[in-house]
């Protein structure tokens, strides 16, 4: 049961770094830089956060973050779940928040990753005789082919294609030309885009999300402060913010499941906001892989079962369309340094909705989304409101 | 005897990849997925259980010998992979009619999507093949599917 806490809480900060490779500069420094941002971004310093949520997947730093930026002794949570690590941390913020134990909470998400790919997130190298991992003789669980199958399910169920699938990547590319934060800002043809490498089909290398480093900060704070503060023009609601896990299916012990914890995060988050896919204006989805961009518009309710690939070649899903989805690029283009992840989902949705989105802006957005899934299964959806 | 002629003289052996795979001694029966199955809601399981992740029962479950066919949830064509791992392979989801799925390699079929999507939701069959061989020299035995006739 979807469970209203205590009181509201808005989101009256957020900054991030531009995702890229940064091997000189350690992951503490970027973090410390998104912090910076979020803090200018709502004239505070380190002395008015009362509570710190900190995702990283390689390692608890949240701690190390505090030695960088400002040491007032508060809580610090280091916050660790696959790909929802930065979300989550967020969500232990907005809780923190909502709750009514603080005022003015932080959520932070970073990681470094260099040219460490996602195949790299598997069980190779575990303990043992190597001849018995299953990996490759036994399917796989590693990422790019797991997302790849969840596709050709919904290829199984309803004749999706390869083309179908290529037109997510050209959205997001095209999309990222307007986005400073992206790591990659370069458009591509449909044809440069199913033509181009093969990784596990069918997702080519232009359909699957490039991973590096990167950090975002939000901060959360409650009506009062808000006021108190004189942020009401900056400050945006954050409607619900929902956490699943992946609900008993016969196919869960052969595969993480991308639908089910997705659409249980949606259908409690419109519950608690009040709110359903048609009032959405603006949608940061978790599009690691092309293949999953599309699944989820179904799983939101943004298109109705199997119309997915028809709405987004009818441009419901493009800047200016019925809803934009993914207009920062997505994963796709921005990266997805993996803890990183769900805080600048968070803070491009923040952007949109005051306006400052620039060349990527979906006009008179009111009311955005931002969902993160990772293979856990763990998944975060933020409804955000101005 | 001696240690080494001990090793030298141990007959190598075949050993399953995972413990839900049961290769039976007498070489007429057949290799078999096996599992557990929740006497209180039905749910069925790969290999052994402590508790039922469905209905939360513990400890009441059944044992289950699957069957050889499944039908193809879906499938991948794997074109890149960790280091180590020969490419390219079909990496394919197969429900299995006991009420659950098992993941597995798809064999005795070209990776090639136009052979693929038509066999998805069709029937396949189970069978063994020797994967790899272990530090002692053991055959690994995993079971994959193909296409059934
Ligand atoms: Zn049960």
């Amino acid at each position: 049961m979807p469970v209203k806490p205590a009181r509201d809480a808005y989101i009256i900060g957020v900054g991030m770094v531009k995702y890229g490779r940064y091997p000189d500069k350690s992951v503490v420094d970027l973090a410390t830089e998104a912090v910076i941002a979020a803090l200018k971004d709502a004239n505070l310093t380190m002395k008015d956060i009362q509570m710190v949520g900190s995702g990283n997947l390689s390692a608890p730093i949240g701690q190390a973050i505090m030695r960088s930026v400002g040491q007032t002794g508060v809580p610090v949570v280091n916050v660790s779940n696959a790909c929802a690590t930065g979300s989550t941390a967020c969500r232990e913020a907005y809780f923190s928040v909502a709750s009514g134990a603080f005022d003015i909470a932080m959520g932070i998400g970073s990681e470094q990753m260099g040219k460490a790919g996602l195949l790299g997130a598997g069980r190779i190298g575990a303990m043992g005789d190597l001849a018995y991992i299953p990996e490759g003789v036994m399917g796989s669980q590693l990422m790019p082919p797991v997302f790849s199958q969840w596709g050709v399910d919904h290829m199984r169920k309803y004749g999706t294609t390869f083309e179908d699938f290529a037109r997510v990547a050209y959205k997001n590319h095209k999309n990222s030309v307007h986005n400073p934060y992206a790591q990659y800002q370069q458009e591509f043809s449909m044809e440069e885009i199913m033509n181009a490498r093969m990784i596990s089909w069918p997702n080519t290398l232009y359909m699957c999300c490039p991973t590096g480093d990167g950090a975002g900060a939000v901060i959360y704070a409650s009506a009062d402060k808000v006021r108190q503060l004189g942020l009401s023009s900056k400050a945006v609601k954050v409607a619900a913010c929902v956490l699943t896990s992946d609900p008993w299916s016969e196919s869960g012990n052969a595969i993480l499941d991308i639908n089910l914890c997705t659409r249980l995060a949606v259908k409690e988050a419109y519950e608690i906001a009040g709110i359903g896919p048609e009032d959405l204006d603006a949608v940061e989805l978790h599009d690691c892989f092309a293949t999953a961009e599309l699944l989820h518009y179904e799983n939101m309710g943004l298109a109705p079962e199997g119309e997915g690939a028809r709405y987004l070649k009818e441009g419901k899903f493009d800047i200016g369309g019925k809803t934009a989805v993914n207009a920062s690029g997505g994963l796709l283009s921005r990266g997805h340094p993996l803890g990183a992840t769900g805080a600048c989902g968070i803070s491009e949705i923040v952007w949109q909705l005051r306006g400052e989105a620039g060349g990527r802006q979906q006009p008179n957005a009111k009311v955005g989304l931002a969902h993160v899934i990772g293979l856990t299964s763990a998944c975060t959806v933020n409804i955000m409101v101005k | 005897m001696t240690q080494a002629s001990e090793t030298e003289t141990k007959e190598k052996q075949q050993k399953p990849i995972v413990n839900y795979l049961k290769l039976p001694d007498s070489p007429d029966e057949k290799p078999y997925l096996w599992g557990s199955r929740c006497k209180a809601c039905g749910a069925a399981y790969l290999g052994p259980r402590l508790a039922c992740a469905r209905c939360f029962a513990v400890g009441d479950f059944d044992e289950i010998r699957f069957g050889d066919e499944g039908t193809l949830k879906t499938f991948t064509i794997v074109h890149q992979s960790a280091p180590g791992i020969e490419v390219p392979f079909i990496a394919a989801i197969v429900d299995l009619p006991e009420g659950t799925a098992v993941r597995c390699n798809l064999g005795g079929i070209e990776p090639d999507p136009e052979k693929l999507v038509p066999l998805l939701g069709k029937k396949v069959e189970m069978y063994t093949e020797k994967v790899r061989e272990d530090r002692e020299g053991n055959d690994v035995i995993a079971f994959k599917y193909r296409p059934a006739n």
